[in-house]
């Protein structure tokens, strides 16, 4: 293994050290239990909108915290999930009288502690209520599984649920307006090599010169199958018919694309795949309103893409225009 | 036999042992079909369990039994850190305030334990889960210790092989909860990482007796 690291311990710390460093104008940051939050919280009168997951996917969450977004975001350990100390803890500093919205990515470690750290805070009298986003169109027989995972539709869901926030919405309009992400939002990845955990020193998985994998999530963990490498173009086309197959969108819809980069992808070839999804898209008569190519939502440094479709209305359209001014994403400010 | 705060803090003990031993074996089974951090997130909640108890020196098994769910539930992460810091937790719970409890209220906790596993992580018996491990071992308590009113101690061995069983059966199974699901027919062929944490509880719980 060879990382610019100091020692695998400390590299949520570290990190979360050097954010801080970076955009102190933008986001302050808590020790034990950690978490990322607001500059200017607690901000009164308006839902407190928290995500967390666990670290290695920068700027995934912690780079959404600031105006038109996340409150607080709550980093685990590298692909683990935090505690319920942190999220409570986080929701105690931020909260502004309006209640308080988790945004919970469906792992089953995800969902379990921030229910923990819910019903501590409902014990209190908070607020709280969660949406669940699970949008990897991978993910089959959701039925006999612990369900679809939550990848690249996260992002949209904590702008626009940041945005509703911010224009003042209620806690009930707030979650509803995510929940409209959450069902029109689907994804899916792919990885053309493995990546490695600091404390554990080696890749997840291997994977030879000539294969990916198709259908990855966001912790390393192999996909649903192992294919010989092919061309960018064909490739996007698997991952579009995946993700066209699950959703229903027809001639004249509107979407938000995300092509986003798992860490070690460089942004040419990321564009190369915008490219074919922009022409798939054309093709069917489906208008691109707005498009991210970079990386989103990663996973430490695997080479890999995911694309995510989020089928848009006029009121999702206006929240995803809305200001926002985070370490990772700004536009209208 | 009657189980006081030594018998507790020297199965915590046993137990870290175990995790600390069994770190990157446990990393490696979890790696083959989940995220590759289970050997390394128990060692660390164990780790932090110890030096709290350094610290907070507790005077009964309840108080002992809660400042290791706390450090687990704060420490581990994951869906082990809630599972496991809810084992410790409702054993606390149901052990209540008593300076010693007996082989029944031993069992009676490890009921609870299960229950509260099953209710956070909504898995039942063939899933390939922790709970396949769990559930057969506390049945299998609650048959020799709260109807045939044997001691623990002199069962100790049909424990352990049990929970073994248990743990190698999870083998062959697909995943049906948690990371692993997600691979559907590929995670057969894997046992399975909280299953395998599972049976060094209880073969910890057993070794824990002897001294």
């Amino acid at each position: 293994m060879k990382k610019l690291i100091n020692s695998p311990e400390n590299v949520v710390k570290e990190m979360l050290e050097g954010m801080v460093a970076a955009y102190p104008d933008l986001i302050k940051v808590h020790f034990s239990p950690n978490f990322i939050y607001r500059a200017d919280s607690p901000v009164k009168g308006k839902v407190a909108l928290i995500s967390g997951g666990g670290s290695g996917h920068e700027p995934l969450h912690g780079g959404y915290v600031g105006k038109g977004m996340l409150d607080a975001a709550c980093p685990g350990e590298v692909f683990t999930s935090p505690t319920p100390d942190q999220m409570y803890e986080a929701a105690k500093t931020v909260e502004g009288e309006e209640g308080i919205l988790f945004i919970v990515k469906n792992y089953t470690g995800d969902v379990m502690n921030f229910d923990m750290a819910a019903d501590l805070l409902k014990a209190e009298g908070y607020k709280v209520e969660s949406v669940v986003i699970a949008d990897d169109v991978a993910v089959e027989e959701s039925l006999y599984s612990a369900g679809r995972r939550g990848v690249g539709g996260t992002v949209f869901a904590e702008k626009i649920g940041g945005a509703a926030a911010e224009r003042g919405w209620s806690l009930e309009e707030v979650k509803k307006v995510v929940e409209k992400v959450a069902k029109n939002v689907r994804s899916i990845g792919i990885a053309l090599t493995p990546c490695t955990v600091p404390a554990a020193g080696k890749p997840t998985f291997e994977l030879s010169e000539d294969e990916f994998e198709f259908g990855i999530g966001i912790h390393g963990e192999p996909g649903r199958k192992r294919l010989k490498m092919k061309p960018a173009d064909e490739i996007v086309q698997m991952m579009m018919d995946a993700i066209l197959q699950d959703m229903a969108l027809e001639k004249g819809d509107e979407v938000a694309l995300l092509v986003n980069g798992m860490g070690g992808t460089p942004l040419m070839e990321l564009f190369i795949v915008n490219r074919k999804v922009s022409q798939i898209l054309d093709e069917i008569g489906i208008k691109r309103y707005k498009t991210l190519v970079g990386n989103y939502i990663t996973s430490l440094e695997m080479q890999g893409a995911s694309i995510t479709v989020l089928k848009l209305d006029d009121e999702l359209k206006e929240l995803l225009d809305d200001p926002v001014l985070t370490p990772a994403l700004r536009w209208k400010i | 036999m009657e189980y006081d705060v030594k018998y507790f803090d020297r199965f915590v003990k046993i137990f870290a042992k175990y995790l600390a031993e069994n770190k990157e074996y446990l990393t490696q089974l979890d790696a083959a079909i989940g995220d590759g951090d289970h050997g390394i997130n128990m060692d660390r909640g164990a780790r932090t369990a110890l030096e709290r108890l350094d610290t907070m020196d507790p005077k009964t098994p309840g108080e002992l039994l809660r400042i290791v769910g706390m450090a687990l539930l704060s420490s581990v992460g994951g869906a082990a850190g809630p599972l496991y810091g809810t084992v410790f937790m409702k054993m606390s719970m149901t052990i209540g305030n008593k300076e010693k409890i007996d082989d029944k209220d031993l069992v009676k906790a490890l009921e609870n334990a299960l229950i509260g596993i099953k209710t956070l992580g909504k898995a039942e018996v063939g899933e390939k889960t922790m709970v396949d491990v769990w559930e057969p071992v506390v049945e299998f308590l609650k048959g020799k210790v709260l109807n045939e009113e044997n001691e623990i101690s002199e069962i100790c061995r049909e424990i352990i092989k049990l929970a073994e069983e248990r743990m190698k059966a999870t083998i062959p199974m697909q995943a049906k909860k948690g990371r692993a699901s997600y691979l559907g027919e590929r995670s057969i062929g894997h046992q399975d990482p909280g299953a395998t944490s599972s049976y060094l509880f209880f073969k910890s719980l057993c070794e824990a007796l002897s001294e």
